[in-house]
């Protein structure tokens, strides 16, 4: 793909989502789309994080750990700190990249099902955590979160108050997207950087990286940060829309979730995590109308695909590319 | 004090029984098994099926649970697990598969047999009682010492049977066991029937005792995987200890902090992780699985 072709691209998918989308659903009527695609937006930010520790070589089933511990950061701040939500969302990034730091060293030196083990676990602490200790109100949970407020700069309103708008819905949806695109935009930079060069390399052989002169142990450390970073400020957004938190907000399902979305998308793809979210959460809502068959139907459809594209959607790419 | 060993010994044995289940698929086809606690709950319902509605003998119901998962293990893998192995880029896709196994078991399971909780009367009655320090019901004290014999079987069984030559061969060099004439496929395909099947087997043994629901797929998973890391995966006898291990932190956990039970399972995941980040590869595991 030319580098003409490759802006087009990105073009025409902000002109899809930011004026299409809107447009067709105002059009439509259909305003609940609003919530499930808000969904998809930030749960693919998750996935783009649990993509990037895929991308050093680790499998990365913990990162409900780091949505339910950046969902808490900013509920605790928003309801006992009294700090505006715009003021909690990179804090709770912040807390969880420093947070994975912490739990990074030791248990980034575990590889492949180890790591993958460790993380699932990781997740079912986080759960227990919040059960357990005492300012977070236990299973109650936190309820009545107030709205994103007015987010001012030297007296210039640079986000309205959620309370004040006509439709928050379509504010959300805006919010969703837009940090969605740049946490892609991120993303892609990184993957395409010296940066992201030398996590190709930890990927295919660390002993050999380190020997050449990388320092793997660094670069994983920061690759797990910025992965758990994604992770905090998906589930501190979740807070501003559902409006309440509760320990089971993000459970392992979730986390298996996040990978899945990778695994389906395609994990050589930097946008398949986004493709693959779009696509297990469509999925899982249309199926609704079949019922009790829901389940049955949606897991034969996965397996299905994994027989057949068991290198992820975007792969059907790659066949294309190889033919021409 | 004696009771809570004799709890860890029994919790530990059924514990042990699941993990070895795991251990062996994951050492014969580096697949970790996301649907291993689904089978556990998936025999524990033919058991109860062939019991309770057919009326037939408990010892009929728990073969069939043991034929009915080997069964299942076996066409999963031949017609799943292989075909994705080959045609994949990485070895990590089987965890997908294996992930859309748990759920499709859920939805079998669900349409089959409801979400009910179903149990089925005690074997055996009475409880053995020695002056109170030890009470125990003996329908527990039976399935332990079943567990345990299971356990004892399979060891046998692969130290000294053809087919148990094979899978350890398989198990610690694919191409070396290849070029030695092991046919890997068939050999693949019976050590996944065995690790369903002592899914199936333990589910069998544990819905007289404590029943059997649809939502303890889940969770049954995650202990395995637990035992399985405590010991170090891919080794039996890794398996067996992680087994005894998490069982007896249970008993003893929930006698100390009997309060609630979350705590006992806190401080279980993070001592867990405190422990892999000093031994990576478990206690008896080899670097790196």
């Amino acid at each position: 793909m030319s580098n003409k072709q490759r802006w087009a691209a990105v073009a025409l998918f902000l002109l899809v989502v930011f004026i299409i989308v809107p447009a067709t659903i105002t059009a439509s009527g259909r305003v609940d789309l609003y919530y499930t695609l808000t969904s998809v937006a930030l749960l693919s930010i998750a996935s783009a994080g649990v993509w990037l520790t895929f991308y050093i070589g680790r499998i990365n089933i913990g990162q409900g750990a780091y949505a339910l511990v950046g969902a808490y950061v900013s509920a605790l701040l928003i309801t006992k700190g009294d700090i505006s939500f715009w003021w909690t969302l990179p804090l709770a990034g912040a807390f969880c990249a420093l947070l994975a730091v912490l739990i990074g060293l030791p248990i980034l030196r575990l590889r492949g099902v180890y790591f993958a083990m460790v993380t699932l676990v990781l997740t079912e602490v986080s759960r227990l955590t919040a059960l357990a200790i005492p300012f977070t109100n236990g299973a109650k949970g936190i309820t009545s979160i107030r709205l994103p407020a007015e987010l001012n700069i030297l007296g210039l309103t640079i986000i309205p108050d959620f309370n004040t708008l006509t439709n928050p819905k379509l504010a959300f949806y805006l919010m969703a997207t837009m940090m969605m695109v740049l946490a892609y935009a991120v993303l892609w930079r990184i993957v395409n950087s010296r940066l992201g060069h030398l996590c190709r390399s930890l990927q295919q052989n660390e002993e050999l990286a380190s020997s050449i002169g990388v320092n793997i142990a660094w670069l994983r450390v920061l690759a797990y940060g910025i992965s758990s970073f994604f992770g905090g400020i998906a589930g501190a957004s979740f807070v501003a829309i559902s409006q309440s938190l509760y320990p089971s907000s993000f459970q392992i399902t979730d986390s298996v979730n996040f990978m899945l979305n990778c695994f389906l998308g395609g994990l050589g793809f930097v946008f398949g995590p986004m493709l693959g979210t779009l696509l297990l959460y469509f999925g899982w809502d249309l199926l609704f109308a079949t019922g009790r068959f829901q389940l049955l139907i949606y897991s034969s459809l996965m397996i299905a695909l994994m027989l057949w594209l068991p290198n992820g959607v975007l792969s059907l790419m790659d066949r294309k590319g190889a033919r021409a | 004090m004696e009771q809570v060993v004799v709890n860890g010994l029994y919790l530990g044995a059924q514990y042990a029984l699941i993990a070895l289940g795991l251990t062996l698929i994951f050492s014969l086809m580096n697949v970790l098994n996301f649907a291993h606690g689904q089978m556990y709950v998936l025999g524990g319902f033919v058991t109860y099926t062939v019991v309770a509605q057919f009326g037939l003998p408990f010892i009929v119901g728990l073969l069939a649970s043991g034929i009915a998962l080997a069964a299942l293990g076996a066409l999963a893998e031949k017609f799943l697990f292989r075909p994705v192995i080959r045609n994949s880029k990485r070895e990590e896709s089987t965890m997908l598969l294996a992930a859309g196994i748990a759920f499709f078991l859920d939805a079998v399971i669900l349409l089959c047999f409801g979400e009910k909780q179903r149990g089925l009367p005690k074997i055996v009655d009475g409880v053995f009682n020695w002056d109170f320090i030890v009470v125990m019901p003996y329908d527990r004290i039976l399935v332990g010492l079943l567990a345990i014999a299971m356990v004892a079987v399979f060891i046998l069984f692969m130290q000294h049977s053809k087919t148990g030559r094979a899978m350890r061969a398989l198990a610690q060099d694919k191409i070396a066991a290849r070029l030695m004439g092991v046919d890997v496929d068939r050999y693949s395909m019976i050590g996944f029937a065995l690790g369903a099947m002592l899914a199936g087997i333990v589910g069998g043994l544990l819905v007289t005792i404590t029943g059997i629901n649809l939502g303890m797929g889940g969770p049954t998973s995650i202990n395995a995987f637990m035992m399985i890391m405590i010991g170090g995966a891919g080794v039996i006898s890794g398996a067996i200890l992680g087994g005894f291990i998490l069982g007896m932190m249970e008993s003893v956990g929930l006698t100390l902090l009997a309060s609630s039970g979350e705590i006992t399972y806190l401080v279980i995941f993070a001592s867990l992780m405190v422990f892999l980040a000093v031994r990576p590869q478990g206690l008896m595991g080899k670097p790196w699985g």
